[in-house]
């Protein structure tokens, strides 16, 4: 007893879907649909079936059915959703988007759901620890404080190692903004729908002059045709910890040292206190981050309008941000879908209260011993905070000031506004099938403006009556992009054509005030400039023209060449543009006929390509022309009695030309079991020359000493693996993992024109300990930022160290700085993240881990733990490694011993969160869900200070004492409706 | 649209503006001037000249200072700071970052006077449209900035011996320099100062102007170390020059030595011994090199207590002192009545075990921010300053030296002199010192050995002293050593490639022309 079962099979946009496997459950029984997307499957045994519509790239279908004998049961049309883990996910690449299976580059895309979850308030972190090869460093705990990026690695020395950033085809200025510290805090990442990474140089060179270390690519969300109006609205609540402070002698430990060891003067100076100042100053956090948007479609405008509320403390007293951000994206497709618009307007509001941060520093090493206050009256003037004074009541001048009244007497805020908007049109032209054109206006304004208030009892600006002064930056950026493209298919071959032209014009306007007293005073007048005018004005502007070819045969064979020519007006006129071509191929063997039917296999695609990026940023606008600087009223010259402002002439390159870095990569993306493990293991080397480097010009050659001039090489070797399961999936449970793993070879090819034996390289990685100590090398033969230290000896007996001995390495007989060797590096051998989703029922845990294995740092904190007999009128604290070493004095060879060097292997929990989806609660069509997150939960490494993540001035692998990051317990609500 | 490409700073000016007018001529050449002072274009900090270390220490003065002082007999620095402490010990190699600065300030102010001696030949003032009048001006801040030029070329080959060498035809950003002797250097300063003597302004003319006075006392320190740097004496000419200045010049010595170091030495009596200034002001002329160091880093201690009522700053820096050596140059040590003898001991010991422990070696109380009689120095916490910046000027060329220079000349038995004139100076200045007369000079090595005893106490933290050590063959010889030479307590000698600091690394990898002075480094 037997009948048929018939139907249809339909994609979102309701086309037929040909080739899609329909079985009946349980049984052998099935067929595929034909090119109208229709099935027929026949001797199905009657009764109650179920019809299991399934499609490589698409989510399966389940659909119940009863079979009546010697009928045909027709059934309701399948419509089958896009899997966006799967081979036809959109991507977003330069200029345009892509199918995933037709990319020829290294091209990474994270988008909502594998976004790190809980408390993230920098677009940055959603992607932290989530693509191989992508690093992201958080510098520092302070709210809104920038991250370090690097990508592969970073390709410059000198220049800047930053990725380009472009925020909905905007590529956005990562130059800093006074009173901002991080320019991407200025985006809600409630807003962010994906973020995608190019890599390798087939996808990056498109972008050509900025993106030798990368691109990211980031894409807000939007209303979608047709869509009913749904308004969500989340909101998280945080309570942010310090997760532990640097250890440092307390009150009683400290004394019982000073009276062992101190000199006459330092015990007199002693108090009867025991004051954590680490405690006084830090303090338990609330965060509260709100966001409501509201997405549908008003006729055929489709609409997303969203704005935000961040209003987050930092551990620091008077530390806090407020944010309110605001964006309105229209996406209307008009002219019978001829015309397709693309409307962003973002917008941010960034109240900063920045505190002191000097106190973070301060209150490490303030002295245990002394009470934060005191009502003995040489302390009145000072506002009756504990100071070191001389005997007469004035302010020890060198003396550490108390970190208590650093942040209490202070008042330092900022208002930074940034907006970022354009318009795109995409116009099919109508004279030939295939053409389109795209012209894309955008802006990226900014203002930042600060205050900076200091009372006249403060004693960090005593001697001077206190401070009220104010600063100002506005930063405009303007872009004009056009470019027209033509699709065509010859029969099983697809045709991509692209040709463009870009303009950008970068200004910069900084305002010049007067230092005034806290009684607003002046202290000292505003600088003019030359022009007469207290306001500096630069301008850098980009000029380019690009094309891209896309040619696809049969799916199987892909090539893609684009061509970039930029001009820069940072370089002289014969240097203005530089050219960067690539070229890239990609096999899906997949589509051959050896894998076409092999059910293990489901993705197989090989991809190579090389390609050149370019450099430019170098800080400077102006740097290839002759020019005369003014001199501040404060560097003048006295004749007579006469004092005259002085011009000064500057060093220039007039030669100064791009850095070019050549990409070559090769990669593999796989997919298994119905694509339920997929990924992709990339390998590259990327090849800098002409590297931009502020490094020594011959003397008497220029007006200065060093600039940047195009000398030297350097070299990124890696390895990349991704990898994604979808360990099971059903109904009630799913559980997905995604790892990836980074190894990346830096080395330094070459750094002058002249090779020396002597010449040990450029010393970078400034320290504190000093004026001017670097621990760092840029040498030929080793990777940037080694480590160039001294080789301790130590006792054979005690196994400790031997103070200011070091191996005389060149064996000359005596102890100098040729005696540094290079010894490890900042760059970690490998970095690792691995995350998991999983949902029971409406049950879900997502966790992130991240984890950096061989990368070694310097620990700035320990290192400055020495004690000596001194004659010095103040206290300073240092860390129980002056039990270990009990060194006396930081001469150069015990402050850069290889002692203080440390592995810095960690693994971090970055993230965990659990949450519960309640559904629809109120009403049909509502959905409510709660979740608990808990970030930087907790980390495992052998490295005695804070935090191994260490980022001092840019420098990796330094640690001096920084902002410590939190330990974040968050409550979400998400209500949609 | 390409056009847009072309983008010029407004705030900044350009040559051909600039040289065609006067005023800013005159600004650009106050510049020149500026380098010896200050450390860049911001005051006292932010837009540096040179690079590569930190902005205060790369000041001409701070460095020359050091170079000249640390290293000998006369100072000692408590600081770790880089490759600092090879200073006191005479260890220092070709990567030391200090050598490099010193020598990168020197030839960063050459190619400054290059720039502008390049810019204001008659030619270019021609082209430009200047007047006769306007001509004739800017003619004499080109003989300033030859002046300049050849100071700092004195202080190459004095230093660095063989050095590279480029003059006004040399075009920015153009070939690299060739390395020459520093006996054809010698040459060529000697040339550019007589013809410039011409066209400098007289003797005095304009305070911390170089003028006639200073040409004539630069050549007199150049012929009085000919030997050294060319292997032929020339102390004729010494003699002949520091009697221009002597004769000629209209100078007096200043009634007080202190007040030689006090803020007002640019308007008291002490101004009338001053023949070259490097000139500070706590409120238009700011650094942390120059002056600020040079007040701030011998103040510590006990000695701190006094900074504000005594020195006119905010607060010591505790890193000078004084070596034993010194101390004992004047006859009762730190206790002697000699006025120049200023010492303070209270909190320091005598002898210096450890470098960096700042309670040991004397502290000198020379250079002040106060004036002549006590008030504090503009910058000064009472005059609504912060403490920070100095007004003292520093006396880089004085009589006293010019003396002493003509007396040692006359020694070495240069003519044009006579020994009788040679004792009136020496006793003029021990009579200012309140230090007893000598009835003659003794004759030989005895003599020579007075000299330099007498230049140690008159002209000790001046920046002479490693010269003169050099020139009397004292610097790296064991015949002679002080605390700390060759790196041990008690002192001992050292190779003679000490004599000559090494061309720093980083220069010989710029410049292939370059050759080591000495393979020992």
């Amino acid at each position: 007893q037997t009948g048929a079962v018939s139907g249809r099979v339909l994609d979102e946009k309701q086309q037929p879907l040909p080739g899609v496997t329909v079985i009946i459950e349980g049984t052998q029984l099935g067929s595929s649909t034909n090119a109208e997307g229709q099935y027929l499957i026949q001797n199905v045994p009657a009764g109650p079936r179920t019809v299991v519509a399934s499609f490589v790239g698409f989510s399966t279908q389940r659909i119940p059915v009863t079979v009546t004998a010697g009928q045909t049961a027709s059934v309701t049309n399948i419509a089958l959703g896009e899997n966006t883990t799967l081979l036809n996910e959109a991507v977003v690449v330069g200029y345009g988007t892509t199918r995933r299976q037709d990319l020829t580059g290294s091209v990474e895309q994270i988008s909502e759901k594998q976004f790190v979850k809980g408390q993230v308030t920098n677009p940055e972190q959603l992607v932290q620890g989530k693509v191989a090869g992508v690093q992201i460093t958080t510098t520092s705990g302070q709210p809104g404080a920038a991250s370090q990026i690097r990508i592969r690695g970073g390709s410059s020395l000198s220049a800047s190692n930053d990725p380009l950033i472009v925020i909905d085809g905007v590529p956005v200025d990562n130059g800093t903004l006074r009173g901002a510290s991080n320019p991407l805090t200025l985006i809600n990442p409630n807003d962010i729908e994906s973020i995608t990474v190019l890599k390798d140089a087939s996808a990056t060179a498109i972008y050509g002059s900025r993106a030798s270390n990368g691109v990211l690519l980031i894409t807000t969300k939007r209303g979608v045709a047709g869509e009913k109006l749904r308004v969500n609205v989340t909101s998280q609540h945080s309570i942010a910890t310090p997760v532990k402070y640097v250890d440092v002698l307390d009150g009683d430990e400290y004394r019982a040292l000073v009276n062992a060891r101190g000199s006459a003067l330092s015990k007199s100076l002693l108090g009867t206190a025991n004051t954590n100042w680490q405690k006084e100053i830090f303090r338990t956090a609330y965060t509260n981050d709100n966001t409501a948007s509201v997405t549908g479609s008003m006729g055929k405008v489709p609409y997303r309008v969203s704005g935000g509320y961040l209003g987050q403390q930092g551990l620091l007293i008077n530390n806090d941000l407020k944010r309110f951000t605001g964006s309105v994206g229209l996406t209307p497709v008009l002219l019978d879908g001829k015309l397709r618009v693309d409307m962003n307007v973002k917008g941010s509001w960034i109240d900063n209260n920045f505190s002191d941060q000097g106190a973070v520093g301060g209150a490490v090493f303030f002295d245990p011993t002394q009470s934060v206050r005191s009502s003995e009256a040489q302390f009145a003037p000072y506002g009756g905070y504990f100071q070191f004074l001389q005997p007469n009541g004035e302010l020890v001048a060198l003396a550490p000031r108390n970190p208590v009244g650093l942040v209490n007497q202070r008042r330092d805020r900022s208002t930074v506004k940034r907006s970022i908007g354009n318009i795109q049109l995409d116009y099919q032209l109508p004279f030939l099938k295939g053409l389109s054109a795209n012209v894309n206006a955008g802006y990226d304004i900014q203002r930042g403006r600060g205050t900076t208030f200091v009372p006249t009892d403060a004693a960090a600006d005593f001697n001077r009556g206190g401070r009220n002064n104010n600063y100002g930056q506005d930063r405009d950026n303007l872009l004009l992009e056009t470019f027209g493209k033509y699709n065509r298919e010859f029969g099983a071959t697809r045709l991509e054509l692209l040709a463009g032209y870009s303009w950008q014009q970068f200004k910069n306007t900084e305002y010049n005030y007067p230092e005034f007293r806290a009684n607003r005073t002046v202290f000292q007048r505003a600088v003019a400039a030359y022009n007469g005018d207290s306001t500096i004005r630069q301008q850098y502007n980009l000029l380019s023209f690009y094309g891209r070819a896309n040619l696809n045969f049969s799916g199987k064979y892909l090539f893609t060449a684009t061509f970039r020519a930029d001009g820069s007006s940072r370089f002289p006129t014969d240097n203005k543009f530089g050219y960067f071509p690539s070229a890239a191929f990609a096999w899906r063997l997949k589509d051959e006929g050896f894998l076409k039917d092999n059910s293990t296999v489901s993705d197989l695609k090989l991809r190579v390509g090389v390609g050149q990026t370019g450099q430019q940023d170098i800080g400077g606008f102006y740097d290839y022309l002759p020019r005369y600087q003014l001199s501040t009223t404060t560097a003048q010259y006295q004749f007579g009695d006469q004092f005259l402002r002085t011009l000064r002439s500057s060093g220039y390159n007039g030669q100064l030309k791009w850095e070019t870095t050549t990409t070559y990569n090769a990669g593999l993306d796989f997919g298994f079991f119905g694509g339920r493990f997929y990924g992709s293991v990339d390998v590259y080397q990327r090849d800098t020359k002409d590297l931009l480097s502020f490094t020594q010009v011959a003397a008497l050659v220029n007006l200065t000493n060093e600039l940047n001039l195009n000398v030297g090489k350097l070299q990124n070797r890696g390895l990349e693996i991704q990898a994604n399961v979808d360990a099971v999936q059903s109904e009630r449970f799913n559980l997905s993992v995604n790892a990836n793993a980074a190894f990346n070879r830096n080395e330094i090819k070459n750094l002058t024109s002249v090779s020396n034996a002597n010449s040990v390289g450029n010393l970078v990685g400034g320290i504190s300990g000093g004026v001017g100590n670097t621990v760092q090398i840029n040498s030929v033969g080793f990777p940037a930022q080694s480590f160039y230290v001294y080789q301790q000896v130590y006792d054979q007996q005690t196994g400790r160290p031997l103070q200011g001995v070091v191996v005389d390495r060149n064996g000359d007989g005596v102890i100098n700085g040729s005696d540094r060797y290079q010894y490890k590096s900042p760059r970690p051998q490998a970095s690792l993240g691995f995350g998991s989703n999983m949902n029971y029922g409406k049950a879900s845990l997502a966790f992130t881990f991240r984890s950096q294995l061989g990368n070694y740092v310097y620990n700035n904190v320990r290192s400055g733990a020495n004690f000596s007999s001194n004659s010095l009128n103040y206290l300073y604290n240092v860390t129980p490694e002056i039990n270990a070493s009990g060194f006396t004095a930081g001469t150069d060879q015990v402050l850069l011993s290889d002692y203080f060097l440390e592995n810095g292997s960690f693994l971090r929990l970055e993230n965990v969160t659990l949450g519960y989806n309640f559904g629809s609660l109120a009403g049909e069509n509502t959905n409510f869900g709660v979740s608990f997150a808990v970030q930087n939960a907790f980390l495992i490494t052998n490295y005695s200070g804070l935090d191994p993540e260490a980022v001092r001035d840019g420098n990796l692998g330094i640690d001096n004492v920084v902002y410590p990051r939190a330990r974040t317990f968050t409550l979400g609500l998400n209500l949609g409706f | 649209c390409i056009g847009d490409l072309d983008q010029t700073p407004e705030f900044d000016a350009v040559p051909d503006v600039v040289y065609r007018d006067p005023a800013q001529v005159k600004q650009v050449l106050a510049r020149l001037y500026a380098t010896l002072a200050v450390s860049g274009q911001q005051g006292p900090a932010g837009q540096p000249d040179i690079t590569g270390i930190d902005e205060g220490f790369s000041n001409y003065l701070r460095q020359y200072w050091m170079a000249q002082e640390l290293p000998t007999d006369e100072a000692i620095i408590a600081w770790n700071d880089g490759n600092l402490p090879d200073y006191n010990k005479l260890t220092w190699n070709a990567n030391n970052n200090f050598v490099r600065a010193m020598y990168d300030r020197i030839f960063y102010q050459i190619a400054l006077c290059n720039e502008f001696i390049r810019q204001t030949t008659d030619a270019r003032m021609t082209e430009r449209g200047l007047s006769d009048a306007d001509k004739a001006t800017i003619r004499v801040y080109r003989a300033e900035a030859r002046f300049l030029r050849a100071l700092s070329y004195w202080h190459a080959i004095d230093m660095f011996g063989n050095v590279p060498f480029a003059d006004e035809t040399a075009a920015v950003g153009g070939d690299l320099p060739q390395q020459r002797s520093r006996a054809e250097v010698f040459t060529f300063i000697e040339t550019e100062l007589k013809a410039i003597e011409g066209d400098l302004m007289a003797p005095r003319a304009e305070y911390a102007r170089a003028d006639k006075g200073a040409c004539w006392t630069l050549l007199t320190k150049l012929y009085l170390n000919a030997q050294v740097y060319t292997g032929t004496p020339r102390y004729n000419e010494a003699v002949f020059y520091a009697n221009e200045v002597l004769t000629k010049g209209g100078y007096s010595l200043s009634p007080a030595y202190r007040n030689l170091f006090r803020t007002d030495n640019n308007r008291s009596a002490a101004r009338n011994e001053i023949i070259f200034p490097v000139t500070s002001d706590g409120r238009n002329t700011k650094t942390y090199g120059g002056m600020t160091f040079l007040v701030h880093a011998p103040v510590g201690g006990a000695l701190d207590v006094f900074a504000a009522d005594s020195f006119g700053i905010a607060g010591g820096w505790g890193g000078i002192r004084a070596k034993s050596t010194l101390v004992d140059k004047f006859d009762g040590g730190a206790n002697s009545s000699d006025r120049r003898a200023m010492f303070f001991t209270t909190g320091q010991s005598r002898d210096i075990t450890d470098i960096f422990t700042f309670s040991q070696g004397y502290l000198m109380t020379k250079y002040r921010n106060i004036s002549s009689t006590g008030v504090q120095g503009s910058d000064a916490k009472v005059n609504g300053g912060e403490g920070n910046f100095i007004d003292t000027d520093f006396p880089m060329f004085r009589l006293a030296d010019v003396e002493l220079m003509y007396v040692e000349a006359v020694l070495r038995g240069g003519t044009g002199g006579t020994t009788g004139q040679a004792l009136n100076y020496l006793n003029d200045i021990r009579r200012r010192a309140g230090a007893t007369q000598l009835a003659a000079l003794p004759a030989g090595a005895q003599g020579l050995q007075t000299v330099l005893d007498e230049r140690a106490r008159e002209l000790y933290w001046e920046g002479h002293r490693r010269t003169d050590l050099i020139r009397f063959g004292l610097f790296t010889s064991g015949t002679y050593v002080w605390p700390f030479k060759g790196g041990a307590t008690a002192g001992q000698g050292v190779a003679a490639r000490f004599n000559l600091f090494p061309i720093p690394t980083t220069d010989l990898v710029a410049n292939p022309n370059l050759q080591q002075n000495d393979p020992g480094y």
